[in-house]
Parts: C-alpha cells; structure tokens; sequence
C-alpha cells in the first residue's frame, strides 16, 4: 500500500515536470533539522602543472646527458643505464604520455584546427628532441625514448636482415607517419596512441589485443632488434632525416678506422655502412641510365600516389566518427530502428537534424580528399626515392653508422680495438 | 687537393640542410607556438550531454574506468525509492542486492531521518556504468552525475573514451576547472 501511494507520488511528480517544470526539482531537498551535515563530492585535483615542466627538464637533462655520453664520453654503459632511468621515468612512472612519439599528433592538430591548444609541454616534447638529433644524432632514440628503451634492454639474439626486406619495411613507417599526420590533422583520432603496442605495458592495463600486440612485439624484438623502431615509429622517420644532417655523430671509432672489420656485425640493426668496394662503385653506363629512369619516374610515383590517395579517401575518411555516422544514417535509414546502436539513438535523442551532421561530414570529407592527394603523393615520393637509392652509391671508405638509421645506442663502439 | 675540396663541399651542403631543417623547425614551432597555452588541459564530461550510454565504463585505458559517479548532495531529494538506487522493476521495496541497480553495489544509503535517506558512492567499487546515473536522471533529480576523477585519470594524449562517446560529452578543458559538478537547482534557482 505504502508503495503503491510512492509510485503513484512519482507519477504525478513525472507529470509535473513534463508540463513545463523542467527546471524545477522532481522532489525538493527536504530541511533537515538537528545537525546533518551534508557531504561533499570528492573532486581530486588533477597532477599539477609543475610537475609536466618537471618533465620537461627531465627530457632536457636525459638528452644532455645522452648526447655528450655518445659523442664524448663514448660509453655504452652510461647510455644504458640513462635508458633505464628513461623507461622507469617516462614508462612506468609517466606512464609513458606524454612522449615525442606521439606528440607529432598534437602538433598536426594545432597546425590544422585553429581551435586547439597545444599545451608548451607537448610543444617541447616534440621539438626538443628532433633539435638535439639535428645536433648530436639520434641520441634520444639511444636515451631518453622510453619505447626504445623497453626494445633495447630485450635484445638477445639479434639476426641481421637482408637489405631489401630493410628498404622495403622501412616504407611503412613513412605511411604510419603519414596517416597519423591525416588523421590528427582532420581531427579524427589519434592512431599512434591508439596503437602504441607499450604504452599498455607501462600503465600495466590495455585492451588484451593491444596486450597481445606488445608482448608480440618484444618476443619479436629479441630477434628483430627494436622492430617498432625501425619498421613502424612514425617520429623516427623525423628523426632520421634530421640526423643525417646533424653536426656530429656518434663514431664507432675513436681515431681513424684501421679496417679491421672488428665491428661490422656488432650492430643488431644493421646500421653500420660497409667501405664500398671500388668494383661496386665504379658506376657503369647502365647505372647511370638506370639513375636517371628512376629520377624521370619520381613524378610519376608522386602522381600515382596521389591518384590512388584521392580514389582511397571515401574510405579512409569512414574513420572519422561523423562521416560513418553520417554515411550510415543516409544509406541506411533503418538504422534508426536499431535500439542497440548507441551512436544512432545518442543522435537522434539529440534532436540535431541529419542535414547539420551530413553538412559536418561533407567538410570533413572534403578535408578527407585534400589530404589524401597530399599523402598519396608523399607516399608516391618516398617510393620513388627509395627506389632511387637503390642505384646510388656513396663512396665510403671507412665502417660508419648509417646516420639515420644509426640508434646512437653504442653498442659498436665497444668493438673497435683502436684506443684514443 | 681535390679530395679536400670535395669534402669542404659535401660539408657545406651539409650545414645548408642542417639550418634549413633548423629554420623548418623553428616555422613549426612558431605556427604551433601561436596556439600554445601555458595551462594544463584536462577531460572532463559535460554531465549534461551524457546520455549515459554505459560507454564510461568500457572505453577508458583504465580498469576499472577513471570516469565514476560523484553525487550532487544539493540537487538530491534523498527519497527513499531512488531511482539512482532501486530497479526501476524492483518488486518490493527492499534494499536487498537483486534489487539495486549498481552491479557493483557501490552506492551505500544511509538512513537519516524519516522518510529521508543519503547515498554515498564507494568511488573505489564505482566502475563508471553510469546505470545510476540514467536511473537518477530519468526517475529522480539527476544528482548522481559521472565525472572523470583525476586522482585516476592518466590524461591520456587522446582521452579513448571521448573518441567512443555518442553524445561528444567529454573535452579538453583548463585544469583549473577540471570538475563540472552538477550545480543545484534550489540554491541559485539555475541548472
Ligand atoms: S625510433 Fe621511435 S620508438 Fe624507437 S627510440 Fe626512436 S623515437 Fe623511440
Ligand atoms: S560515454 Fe559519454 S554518453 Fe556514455 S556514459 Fe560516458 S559521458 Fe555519458
Ligand atoms: S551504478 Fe555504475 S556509475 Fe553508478 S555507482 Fe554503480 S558502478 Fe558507479
Ligand atoms: S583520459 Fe585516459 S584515463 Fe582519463 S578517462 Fe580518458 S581514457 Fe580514461
């Protein structure tokens, strides 16, 4: 009975708020009389902000410290250690967001979308870096990448791959760059965090196919040595171009090369460039014939590339979540039926008209089409390129780190016999 | 001679590269600079855009999820038959578990006075399901709310439950305003 009269209660309190009293609580806080004090909401506080400067000077000291650990100390010890101390700081304790990796993403956006603010942190994050490898070589990778970090300390039995294979993945990290860079820009997602097959493993809980991934990932690393790095990561495609233009480099001998070979398969990632013998490099006609097809065809790359971007954008744009919300209440109105489809019922509960979205989605698409001839184009370019350096042969003289390719890890260094 | 020429070459396109990089760098820099902000940004969920899809408790880097109910004290009406609490089908009216709506039990109710009771989210059984919080909006005052609590939160680069929310509840706001906790509507007369 009690309950019947309740029930009955909230009925007319429903009825109430429906005409017109929306404003109006459905059941007013009652007074209370002797001493009730009423709790608070716990609101913790969010880290403090001079804890990410904190960060920021730490990135500062890390790469310092790599840097003149590579290029003047020559020890691999204090590298590996510093990496430690990296994978401990900017992984486990960091959980390792924010890093430069990353950052690449947030710095698209903010180029892209007027209205997004790049906190100084990230800013910093991605600049400083790529600064120091323009100076030092790659000596974040060596020391202050956590990512690395974690690869490096798990190599056991590195196998040295053929070149062609090397060339041939080396692509994909150009196109992981490239699509992250579109899809940042667009506002669409974030896929390098998204994908980061570590950063599960630093805040120890992820999704279980991203667990799977990263375990994966360093199983294959004992063997392929920092797979992530060299076939996927998106920032070291930056790092690399910078790095081989950079002031100085870490050298694997102190002196002068008595090409002793010593060191040639001390590198378990096959960075370190053999002499050329002069046979090779003596180039033939049909070299230099060869040299100038493959430069003639880099327009054509560049164009195919776009060509094929452009026919791929509808589908590339399904990403984003407004164009496939879009997208699937136009073809698919009965869609709208479908209880169990959340982003359907959310919008239409919203009461936004499906012209509204449609026009978003329109924009974004046409953002979609933009990018891609750009990225396809990019694309086309770096294949042709690759292609060329097929046929290009610098002469060396001496056993050197490929400098862009070359970690800055030390590990060759070890292996020269000459001593200062 | 000519080797020394050769390499004072290679060396001087070297260096152009290198403050071409440099200055390409600084351009980055300087257009992403334009949009900097010195304060710290944070998610937050508009408890007014919720549709309390359930997608809190699944969709964040954490388990169990950094999104979990906090209570608006000001906005509740501390009824008895809380829609927050009971099983809208709850057959009687009992506190027993089959009959809560939180599958965690999180929401502990505390006699005050006659007919007045006080619920108190355990934030460390509170997943985030927001099963109350649909209870409460629709049956009750909408008191109990769902905000990101940032004692949990990792501030991830890209929050994944704002990529998955239907209703785009969830944004990047100033850290100095980290929380948006329901107001009342008997204090200030306004939402
Ligand atoms: S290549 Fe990428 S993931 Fe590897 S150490 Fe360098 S920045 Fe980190
Ligand atoms: S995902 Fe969005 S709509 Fe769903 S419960 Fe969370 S904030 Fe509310
Ligand atoms: S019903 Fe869900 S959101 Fe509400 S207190 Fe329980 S776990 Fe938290
Ligand atoms: S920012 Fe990350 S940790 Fe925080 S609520 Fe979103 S997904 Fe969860």
């Amino acid at each position: 009975m009690k309950n019947c009269i309740k029930i009955s209660l909230i009925f007319i309190f429903l009825l109430f708020s429906l005409a017109g009293m929306t404003q109006q609580q459905r059941f007013p806080k009652p007074e209370f009389g002797n001493g009730y004090s009423q709790p608070t909401p716990i609101t913790p506080e969010p880290r403090a902000l001079a804890l990410e400067y904190t960060d920021v000077v730490v990135l500062l000291v890390v790469l310092s410290l790599a840097s003149w650990m590579a290029i003047r100390k020559r020890s691999r010890r204090g590298l590996l250690w510093l990496s430690v101390f990296s994978l401990i700081y900017f992984g486990f304790y960091r959980n390792g967001c924010i890093c430069s990796v990353g950052s690449v993403q947030n710095v698209a956006l903010t180029l892209f979308d007027p209205g997004y603010a790049i906190s100084i942190t990230t800013l910093l994050f991605f600049l400083l870096p790529l600064v120091f490898t323009l100076y030092f070589g790659r000596t974040f990778c060596a020391g202050a990448c956590p990512l690395g970090a974690m690869q490096d300390l798990l190599i056991i039995k590195p196998i040295s791959l053929p070149e062609w294979l090397r060339k041939t993945l080396g692509i994909i990290p150009y196109l992981y760059l490239t699509l992250a860079v579109l899809f940042a820009a667009t506002g669409t997602d974030f896929i390098i965090c998204r994908y980061d097959p570590f950063v599960g493993i630093f805040r120890m809980d992820a999704e279980f196919h991203m667990v799977i991934l990263g375990i994966a990932f360093l199983l294959m690393g004992m063997f392929v040595a920092r797979a992530y790095c060299r076939f996927l990561c998106p920032y070291g495609v930056i790092l690399s171009w910078m790095s081989r233009f950079s002031k100085w480099h870490l050298s694997i001998t102190p002196v002068a090369c008595i090409q002793c070979k010593l060191c040639s398969d001390s590198c378990p990632f096959d960075a370190i460039d053999y002499p050329t013998d002069e046979k090779q490099s003596k180039s033939t006609k049909w070299g230099v014939n060869r040299f100038l097809v493959y430069a003639i065809l880099i327009p054509l790359w560049i164009f195919i590339g776009g060509f094929a971007g452009s026919r791929a954008h509808t589908w590339i744009s399904k990403a984003n979540p407004t164009v496939y919300l879009a997208e699937l209440l136009v073809s698919n109105p009965e869609v709208r039926n479908d209880q169990k489809n959340l982003d359907v019922q959310a919008f239409l509960s919203s009461g936004k008209p499906l012209e509204t979205l449609v026009k978003e989605a329109t924009v974004i698409r046409r953002k979609f089409y933009t990018g891609s001839w750009i990225a396809g184009g990019f694309m086309g370019l770096v294949i042709g390129m690759t292609l060329l350096s097929q046929v290009v042969y610098r002469k060396k003289a001496d056993y050197q780190p490929h400098k862009g390719n070359c970690y800055s890890c030390g590990r060759c260094m070890n292996f020269c016999p000459v001593k200062k | 001679m000519e080797n020394n020429h050769k390499k004072s070459r290679r060396d001087f396109i070297r260096s152009g590269t290198r403050l071409s990089l440099l200055i390409t760098l600084g351009a980055v820099g300087g257009l992403a600079a334009k949009h900097v902000t010195a304060e710290k940004y944070v998610w937050q969920i508009d408890p007014f855009k919720c549709t309390q899809c359930g997608r809190c408790a699944t969709s964040c880097v954490m388990t169990p999820s950094a999104a979990k109910c906090i209570h608006a004290y000001d906005l509740c009406g501390y009824c008895d038959l809380c829609g927050g609490y009971l099983k809208p089908d709850a057959n009687q009216l009992s506190t027993a578990a089959e009959n809560q709506l939180c599958p965690t039990a999180a929401i502990q109710r505390k006699y005050i006075e006659e007919p007045y009771f006080e619920y108190v989210i355990n934030e460390d059984l509170c997943i985030g399901c927001a099963k109350c919080v649909k209870g409460c909006t629709s049956f009750g005052n909408g008191s109990l709310h769902l905000q990101i609590i940032h004692r949990i939160c990792l501030n991830c680069n890209e929050c994944s439950i704002a990529r998955l929310c239907p209703s785009q509840a969830i944004s990047r706001v100033k850290a100095s305003k980290s929380y948006n906790v329901k107001g009342s509507f008997t204090k200030d007369g306004k939402v």
